[in-house]
Order: structure tokens, then C-alpha cells, then sequence
């Protein structure tokens, strides 16, 4: 089993959900699909869907929903599927 | 030969110093938000320094080289990586034929230059190959890069010498919290001078939507403008004016929220008092922050903003010198 960190590739607004009143993209401990959205980074008046690169688990989310990320701050752990 | 875009980044676009001489027009500049991370790299490798170079902001892209080049990337740090393996930052080096060219997150500053061994040819558009987005104009067909994009190269010179590189001295330095000159003006009297005072006594933080347009800035105590009757032409909010020329640089305040600072794809004019504007020396700083950084308005006079651009204008001379 190995696991991934997920970071961010620029800087900007981390967002779990696609608009303020949907449910969350991927809950902790869900299974994700590569290419699935895990959540959205909002930087220079773009919304950036934030895609898994493996398919996997995702075990836990490290930067809060509207936590301001650095590039290359941990948003969450991937679990990867052998 | 040319250039095939795999990613194309978060906002890359073709930029060279400009398009100087429309803004009376309603077009802006536009052009290298960091006129000398763009002159330098085009000065290591040989390049004319207003050659067409990619601007990349926050996030470089994915490029595969149909043909061997050389190439420089200066300004924020970014690694470049040649098929995975780092290169160095102000310094020349080949990418080979067939290569990919890839960076690394941004460590500090926002905006890399990468100049390429004679330079990117799309057609000039008012003398200029600058990308101006809003207008669509200039640059690759008027837009920021798409994957998918090929980039046409003008004939390599071959006067690029692998190895070469930006004396340190040379180097600019970048930070999280940068400090701007601004000379007080045209409108800061409908300001207070409590108020006026208070814009330069507090840190601002650069708001996420800062871009090639303008930087806002968010999280200082609101400005609040002097009551008055609304002259003939101005709209009724306080901070509205008479419709003027916007210098690039100018700091306009709507409702005295949040400062805008406007930059090289701005509009040339329209209705908010501006309350000073970012000296000429300082705007290359502005195009290297990254949102959420904080800046500090330093208040200086005409005297040291034309001191500060002599002094600029000695650094260029020493990067043309090195050429």
C-alpha cells in the first residue's frame, strides 16, 4: 500500500465543495477514481478543478474548505490501490 | 519547428515589453508584468531584449521542443525540469529535440519568464506580440495558451552560450510581505489626511483575483471619502469622480473597500478617485506577488520616484552591459 501526498500545484482558495451550498466532493475515506475531483483552487478569477492522480482512498484532508494554500501545501492523503 | 503546449499552465501567455503609444485609445500596454525578469532572459541568451518570451503566472507548463533550443527562465522560482531532470534557474541551458520542459511549484515570487533562442514568432499586432486577453489581441490568437497550442519559433541565432548566467547581484530578491512607493495623488484629497495617513499605517493583503489587470487589495480599515455634492458627470458614490485617464500603476479605491492597483492590461480610464499610484520602479514587484502576500504603501515624493527610476534604469544598464 502506498500513499500519496496531495499538494497544491499553485496557490489559492482550497474548496471541497463545487459552490457554497452542495455537498463535498470526496468525504474522508471515500474511495476516489483517477481524474476525480477532489476540490476546487480559485486564484486569479479562475475556479481549478483539483483532480485525483491515482485511484485510491482518500484517507484524510489536511487544509480546511476556504483555507488559503500555498503552492505546494498538503491539501489530503491518497491511499493508492496496489 | 516549433513548440507543442501538453499543459498549458495556469495563465501563460506570449508577452514582450509591450505595446506602447494606444492607451490614449482605450489599449493598454500590456507586455511582461516584470519588464526585467523578461529583459534578462532574453539578454542571457542573446535574444533582442524585447524578443516574445511566455509569461507564466503561479504555475509553469508542459512544453515538448520540436527542435533543440536554448532557453533562460527568470523571475519567480519555479525549477525547470528537462525530462524530469532540474536546470537552473538565470542561466542558459539546452532543451534537446523532442524534450519536455516542465517546472516545479512556485517557491516565491508569480510570474516566470521563459525566453527561447530567438524568440516566439506570432504576428505583430500594433507593434507589438504582447497578449492582451481582455481585448483579445496580440499574442497566440489573443489568448492565454491552451494545451493543444504550438508555438512557432523565430530562426535560432545561435549566439546563446550554454552556462551562461544572471550575476547574483543581478538575481531580484523576492519575499511574502514587499513594501510599494507610492506618490500621493491626483485625488487624495477627497481623502481625509486621518484617513490618508491610515492607508499607508497598515499591512494589505493581495486578493486572490489579482491579476494582469489590476491587483486588489483586501483586509485594511475601510477609506472613507470626504462628503460632498457629486460634481455634473460624477456618479454618487464618494469615491467616484469626473471620468479620468488611468495611469498603469494607479490606485483606485471603489466605496473605499478595496484598493485596486492597476497594472499592464488595465483600462485607460473611468470614474474612482485615485489616491496615488505605485511608482514606475516598484512595478515589476507588483507582477511578482503572489495573492494572499501582504504589502505596506510607502508614501515618497516625485523627487525619490524619479531617484528610485534612475536607479532601476542603472540595473538595466548593467543587464545590457552584460550583454
Amino acid at each position: 500500500m502506498t500513499t500519496q501526498q496531495i499538494q497544491a500545484p499553485f496557490p489559492g482558495v482550497f474548496y471541497r465543495t463545487p459552490s457554497p451550498d452542495e455537498p463535498v466532493y470526496v468525504e474522508e475515506g471515500q474511495a476516489v477514481q483517477a481524474g476525480d475531483v477532489i476540490g476546487l483552487i480559485e486564484v486569479m478569477k479562475q475556479f481549478v478543478e483539483l483532480k485525483a492522480e491515482a485511484s485510491g482512498t482518500l484517507v484524510s484532508f489536511s487544509a480546511d474548505n476556504e483555507s488559503v494554500l500555498e503552492a505546494g501545501d498538503v491539501i489530503g492523503t491518497l491511499e493508492v490501490n496496489e | 519547428m516549433s513548440i507543442d503546449v501538453i499543459k498549458p499552465g495556469l495563465a501563460s501567455s506570449i508577452q514582450d515589453k509591450g505595446r506602447e503609444g494606444y492607451y490614449h485609445l482605450g489599449i493598454p500596454p500590456s507586455g511582461g508584468m516584470d519588464q526585467r525578469s523578461l529583459i534578462a532572459a532574453n539578454l542571457l541568451l542573446g535574444n533582442h531584449e524585447g524578443a516574445a518570451v511566455l509569461e507564466c503566472a503561479l504555475m509553469g507548463p508542459e512544453l515538448r521542443f520540436g527542435e533543440a533550443r536554448m532557453v533562460a527562465a527568470c523571475g519567480a522560482e519555479m525549477t525547470p525540469r528537462v525530462n524530469g531532470e532540474a536546470q537552473p534557474l538565470n542561466e542558459v541551458f539546452e532543451v534537446p529535440a523532442g524534450a519536455t520542459l516542465s517546472f516545479d511549484f512556485v517557491k516565491s515570487g508569480a510570474r516566470l519568464y521563459l525566453a527561447i533562442e530567438g524568440g516566439i514568432d506570432v504576428p505583430e499586432r500594433l507593434g507589438s506580440r504582447s497578449t492582451y486577453a481582455l481585448g483579445s489581441l496580440g499574442g497566440m490568437q489573443g489568448r492565454n495558451l491552451q494545451a493543444g497550442d504550438s508555438l512557432a519559433l523565430l530562426p535560432a541565432h545561435g549566439q546563446a552560450s550554454p552556462g551562461r548566467r544572471l550575476a547574483p547581484s543581478l538575481v531580484p530578491a523576492f519575499s511574502k510581505h514587499y513594501q510599494l512607493r507610492v506618490v500621493p495623488g491626483l485625488y487624495a484629497h477627497r481623502l481625509t489626511s486621518e484617513r490618508q495617513a491610515q492607508f499607508y499605517a497598515e499591512d494589505w493583503t493581495v486578493a486572490s483575483e489579482a491579476d494582469r489587470i489590476g491587483y486588489r487589495m483586501k483586509g485594511g480599515t475601510r477609506l472613507s471619502f470626504i462628503d460632498r455634492e457629486p460634481p455634473f458627470g460624477a456618479g454618487d458614490d464618494p469615491s467616484n469622480i469626473v471620468d479620468a485617464c488611468y495611469p498603469i500603476g494607479s490606485i483606485q479605491v471603489p466605496s473605499g473597500s478595496e484598493p485596486i492597483i492597476l497594472h499592464r492590461d488595465a483600462v485607460s480610464g473611468g470614474g474612482y478617485a485615485m489616491i496615488g499610484t505605485v511608482i514606475s520602479a516598484d512595478m515589476d514587484t507588483v507582477g511578482q506577488i503572489q495573492p494572499h502576500q501582504k504589502v505596506r504603501f510607502v508614501q515618497v515624493t516625485l523627487e525619490e520616484a524619479l531617484a528610485a527610476r534612475a536607479r532601476y534604469q542603472e540595473v538595466m544598464e548593467q543587464l545590457r552591459q552584460m550583454a
